[in-house]
């Protein structure tokens, strides 16, 4: 009786367990047939069908140019949609949906004029469709985080800010294929701000008729660029295709291009190295860090320039770090290159200034301080201590602050050690979770903070400009220097590019003096791919084109 | 003649107490010689204590011998153990034998403080919630649902905000939820247990509460007691190392296995043996855990005691 | 019974609310926000993002929405993944985390009582060192770490299995051997040590005394009896493996729930906390009850009616 209750209970629960397997695998098997076999194309090298594998480490979070902020979200849509303008495989900028441009001679008005070309619901790309989308990130309502991207555009700081009119926005399509945008000051970089995602054109029709059409692939998803986005199953795959009707397709290689998401690192590895993927590094994954000495010793890695600083800011209304000597101290006393060779590994380049050397204009080292200079950061720490009143340096107690995360970790531990070593002091590490370390950063509930930047354009005003008032959002440091403020007003209205130069380097020394951060490394961006991979490398702003890639 | 009055002198005065002591300590030493006798013949478990003994002198000694700090960076990374560093170095370059020993201490003391308190708290919550039944088992039982429900990871965020990163805040944290699985299990047992005839006999003979669940609760749920004990121990080691990864464990460059393991984790294609001496000293600590904790539910079996 | 069980779910009920109101609490408590990144944007657009998802309205009226976003069951839109409903994103991910859970929990089930009962029988023999010192092995090395172990050796270095992925049966097996490992160990533990209590208990001597055999023995008295403490753990533990586990789901690559439990807190996306925990709190309180339910045809000694002797 028992036994037979419990074999009916047994018989039950498996017919429920298949039932429920099949269904949980069962939608997933018959695009797993089609990938296969995709894949066994590719790998036989049929020319016509060429394909490329990737991973990307999470599930894009918008995939509509006006509302994406995150970089993985920024990889696809560059992929999709076609700006007026767009980098050429090393990131200059070069023609996109535009053909030619003018530039008047106050360098205030900017007149795009566009070729013939396509959406992909074959409706013609017009210049009311860029004028619609740049509209459609400033309207308040819409809530773009990224709106700010075109406040060089006169009238759309206020527009978007709720203090103007649409009208007031100097955006006009003069018919179908011009586009004339008046700037507010002349802005040398606003070419590279055109080719940046949030510029992309909207297809008004499309996107008005269904409000919701970025959050599936499907009919709906329209749009211009060199790819199509074929399939988006969420949280798992993405497949993007050629688009037949861009401008360009006669130069795009790849037919289809598988993305996976991935988060962990080791799997990622793992994954390159079973030949799952073709490339692996920013932004389609990264590099964990314990795997870049294995990648090293076999040759593979490769690095490219990327602009982008990692350094700690130093809490200038903090008792201890709020004495200038103090910071210059602890400034000094890092020894970045040791860092880079043993720490970070990533061939990083150590940071003796506060704006990138992948930035033009700045490669060369602006002589502001040495890396590891032992001897100034021990002055320095005299000083301090005289003038805090501190007699010995064990005294001194610095409290470091990051975001939890193993490289981070190791940063700080190295840090810590150098300052323990070269100046005598102690520092207790901090992490937490990263909103909650966002909290603490904002309300200056820290003495030295972990924090990174990556510039959006080439130009070293998106490096500066975070430091022109106590109170910007990104300053977190309570530093501010009317000098400094001024020299970056300067630089705004200057139209000669040299002189505006000269005036951006000027305000960096002026911040390198007062340290209010202590630059630690200039990023860089490691990646590695397989051979049959070419034209395949990251820019300095770390973009990839796909238009360019080619497998053989 | 003269020593025997003396010596009934001394034996007067001594007598009087050594008549009570004995007679408390008889049972008791027959009990305990029981225990003892058959947990010395169970040749894992005294494997097992041994093994305990010399992991807790480790912890202790090997820090304060070893020519390094748990802390120095070394300048030699990633090496493989070698005569210098028994057991190699990590990615900033620090003696891994002077950190597991280091580890030790922070792991063995975070386990066994976890364990214990689930144990009071989870077999007490859990016999009194299924010796009582009705109203007060439910209302008892959902509330260990609710801390269940509750996202954990929500509440050690916010009690970060009320509590500086420490040890006994992550005590704290460790105990909010781990006793909940005892409790359920030593309920289950207790309702088993409860309807049995001798403790319905008990009961008739108008045994009280405390006394029903020491003598007779306690006892027959021992062995899950001790098991989910064993689950404890380890699963609060690692769960150090997710509040650490949260801010709240110690802060580094301290060290703790949790931490470790979950480092080497990641190095496990480049340096393996930064995960495999960690994970092996906690596999080694919950083995031996494991066997004494065997050992003493067998020593302790009422049902084995004739 | 029915009298029973209509209890309970009132209880339930009253669990599913506190638990909203504890969660909803906690939400307000923890700093950040979902829009919160390293670069700041202006007040007014921050401004523009609270009053859209509803952030700026006072506590009591948010309070009131979630609270009837439970009753409906129509958690929202997401607040990080934009213009994507709460909803979706459980009804998507949750047939894979189940598939995987079912799978996990019978490997678990399967093994872990075949090693409690072989031990029990060998008691302080080979084979009970051998399943203990397995069991002990899966108790102390927690999933991650097995996981990363069984993907580098059996998957890339051995090639046996896909290292990452959800396309198939094929790519479950790793991650449902990794999360039924640990506890399958702990189901051998507890069913070896209540099998050795039961062992000595009148009714199985009677049975040896009938002259019975071992096995017969095992399955026709003393396991079921001896499995009432696996059953308890057995029920939250089901409601958990089959909602999820993060940290297997984010080794293999897995699109399933586990990972929004962990991603919208970290994220501070407050409508799908409050999806997920209520989703994962209904699977949970009915796990529970069902299993004391199972408790009264275990054994039937057991009353649920309670206090009354």
């Amino acid at each position: 009786m028992f036994k037979n209750k419990k074999f009916l209970l047994l018989t039950v629960l498996a017919v429920f367990s298949l039932v429920l397997a099949a269904c949980g695998f069962g939608g997933e098997s018959s695009d797993d047939k089609s990938k296969d076999d995709g894949k066994d194309s590719g790998s036989s090298e049929t020319a016509s069908a060429k394909e490329l594998n990737l991973i990307v480490a999470s599930e894009p979070p918008a995939m509509h140019p006006g509302l994406a902020t995150d970089t993985t979200s920024g990889a696809l849509l560059q992929n999709l949609f076609e700006n007026l303008l767009s980098y050429d495989v090393d990131g200059k900028v070069v023609a996109g949906a535009a053909e030619t441009w003018d530039i008047s001679e106050d360098q205030l008005t900017y007149t795009f004029h566009l070729r013939d070309s396509k959406w992909t619901n074959g409706d013609p790309v017009t210049a009311g469709d860029f004028e619609y989308a740049w509209k459609w990130a400033l309207n308040p309502e819409n809530a773009s985080e990224y709106a700010s991207l075109l406040y060089p555009i006169q009238g759309a700081e206020a527009y978007n800010l709720g203090e103007g009119a649409v009208d007031g926005v100097g955006v006009k399509a003069e018919d179908e294929k011009t586009l004339v945008v008046t700037l507010a000051q002349p802005t040398p970089y606003f070419l590279e701000l055109v080719a940046f995602k949030t510029y992309a054109p909207l297809n008004q029709k499309v996107v008005e008729a269904n409000t919701e059409w970025y959050t599936d692939a499907g009919a709906d998803y329209v749009t211009n660029g060199p790819f199509v986005l074929d399939t988006w199953k969420h949280s798992d795959s993405i497949v993007l295709k050629k688009n037949p009707e861009y401008w360009d397709a006669a130069n795009v290689a790849l037919e289809t291009i598988n993305i996976g998401m991935v988060e962990n690192e080791s799997t990622t590895v793992t994954m390159f190295k079973n030949g799952e993927i073709d490339y692996l590094g920013s932004p389609y994954g990264s590099i964990a860090l314990d795997a870049i000495d294995g990648f090293k010793a076999d040759g593979t890695l490769k690095t490219a320039n990327y602009a982008g600083v990692y350094w700690y800011k130093l809490n200038t209304k903090d008792k201890i770090t709020g004495n200038v000597n103090i910071r210059k101290a602890l400034t000094l006393a890092i020894d970045r290159q040791g860092l880079i060779d043993n720490v970070a590994k990533g061939e990083q380049k150590p940071a003796l200034g506060m704006v990138p050397s992948a930035i033009s204009g700045f490669e060369e080292d602006r002589g502001y301080y040495k890396d590891n200079d032992i001897e100034g950061a021990k002055a320095a720490l005299e000083a301090g201590m005289k003038e805090l009143g501190i007699k010995d340096p064990s005294e001194i107690n610095i409290k470091l602050s990051f975001n939890t995360s193993e490289a981070h970790a190791a940063i700080a531990q190295y840090i810590q050690e150098n300052w323990s070593k070269n100046l005598g002091i102690s520092t207790t590490l901090d992490n937490s979770e990263w909103q909650v370390y966002l909290e603490k950063l904002n309300q200056l509930d820290y003495q030295v903070g972990r924090m990174g930047w990556i510039a959006d354009y080439n130009d070293a005003y998106t490096f500066l400009e975070m430091y022109n008032t106590a109170a910007n959002g990104n300053n977190d440091t309570g530093w501010e220097n009317a000098e400094y403020k001024k020299l970056l007003d300067q630089s705004i209205v200057e139209a000669d590019p040299a002189k505006r130069l000269e005036l951006l380097k000027q305000a960096e020394g002026i911040a390198v003096s007062e340290f209010p951060v202590a630059p630690i490394y200039y990023y860089t961006n490691l990646y590695v791919q397989k051979d049959s991979v070419k034209n395949m490398k990251p820019d300095m702003l770390g973009n990839i084109k796909l238009k360019y890639v080619d497998v053989e | 003649m003269t020593q025997q009055q003396i010596e009934k002198d001394k034996f007067k005065i001594v007598g009087g107490n050594h008549e009570a002591t004995d007679k408390l300590a008889a049972k008791s030493v027959s009990f305990w010689k029981e225990v003892f006798l058959r947990f010395s013949q169970n040749k894992l478990a005294i494997f097992g204590l041994i093994l305990l003994i010399v992991i807790a002198l480790m912890a202790i000694f090997a820090p304060m011998l070893s020519q390094y700090k748990y802390s120095d960076q070394l300048g030699v990374y990633n090496s493989p153990p070698s005569a210098d560093f028994w057991f190699g170095t990590d990615d900033l370059g620090r003696d891994i034998f002077v950190r597991i020993w280091y580890g030790a201490r922070i792991s063995l003391f975070i386990g066994i403080t976890a364990a214990i308190i689930d144990l009071i708290i989870g077999v007490l919550w859990g016999s009194i919630s299924g010796l009582a039944g009705g109203r007060v088992d439910n209302i008892m039982m959902r509330i260990a649902d609710v801390l269940t429900a509750v996202p954990y990871l929500l509440v050690v965020i916010v009690l970060l905000v009320v509590l500086q990163p420490g040890l006994f805040p992550m005590i704290v944290a460790l105990s909010i939820t781990g006793w909940i699985n005892m409790a359920r299990i030593v309920r289950g047992e207790v309702l088993s247990i409860k309807n049995q005839e001798y403790v319905l006999a008990a009961r008739t003979l108008g045994a009280n509460t405390g006394h029903l669940i020491l003598k007779h609760l306690i006892p027959n749920a021992l062995g899950a007691i001790l098991v989910t004990m064993t689950l404890t121990i380890p699963s609060a080691i690692f769960t150090e190392s997710f509040l650490s990864y949260l801010g709240l464990g110690v802060p580094a460059p301290q060290a703790s296995w949790g931490t470790m393991a979950s480092e080497g984790n990641k190095a496990l294609a480049s340096a393996p043996w930064r995960l495999f001496f960690p994970a092996i000293f906690i596999s080694l600590t919950i083995f031996a855990f494991n066997a004494v904790g065997d050992g003493l539910r067998d020593a302790l079996d009422p049902k084995l005691r004739k | 019974m029915i009298n029973y069980i209509l209890k309970r779910l009132m209880y339930i009920l009253i669990a599913l609310f506190v638990i909203v109101t504890v969660t909803f609490f906690l939400m307000r408590l923890a700093p950040g926000s979902p829009f919160a990144s390293e670069r700041n944007f202006p007040p007014q657009i921050e401004e523009k993002l609270n009053e859209t998802y509803g952030l700026n309205n006072p506590w009591y009226i948010q309070y009131k929405d979630y609270l009837i976003d439970t009753a409906s069951f129509n958690f929202g839109e997401s607040m990080k993944y934009k213009a994507r409903s709460t909803n979706d994103m459980i009804s998507e991910s949750f047939p894979v985390s189940l598939t995987l859970g079912i799978e996990a929990m019978l490997l678990a089930i399967g093994f872990g009582v075949l090693a409690g009962v072989i031990a029990a029988l060998y008691h302080n023999k080979f084979p009970d060192y051998l399943a203990t010192t397995i069991a002990v092995l899966g108790i102390s090395v927690p999933s991650f770490i097995l996981a990363g172990l069984m993907q580098y050796f059996f998957a890339y270095k051995l090639g046996l299995f896909p290292v990452s992925g959800w396309k198939g049966f094929n790519y479950s097996i790793l991650p449902a051997l990794a999360i039924a490992f640990s506890h399958a160990g702990f189901i051998a533990k507890l069913t070896r040590s209540s099998m050795l209590e039961q062992n000595h208990s009148e009714y199985v001597k009677m049975a040896r005394a009938k002259g019975l055999g071992k096995w017969t023995i095992v399955f026709r008295h003393t396991l079921r009896n001896a499995l009432l403490p696996v059953i308890t753990y057995l029920g939250p533990l089901t409601a958990g493996v089959v909602t999820g586990s993060f940290i297997i789901e984010n080794i293999f690559a897995i699109p399933g729930l586990g990972k929004h439990f962990v991603q919208s807190i970290t994220n501070r996306d407050y409508t799908v906390i409050m999806g997920t925990t209520v989703f994962y709190s209904i699977i949970l309180l009915f796990a529970i009850l069902i299993v004391d339910i199972l408790y009264t045809f275990i054994d039937p000694r057991i009353k649920l009616k309670g206090a009354k002797k």
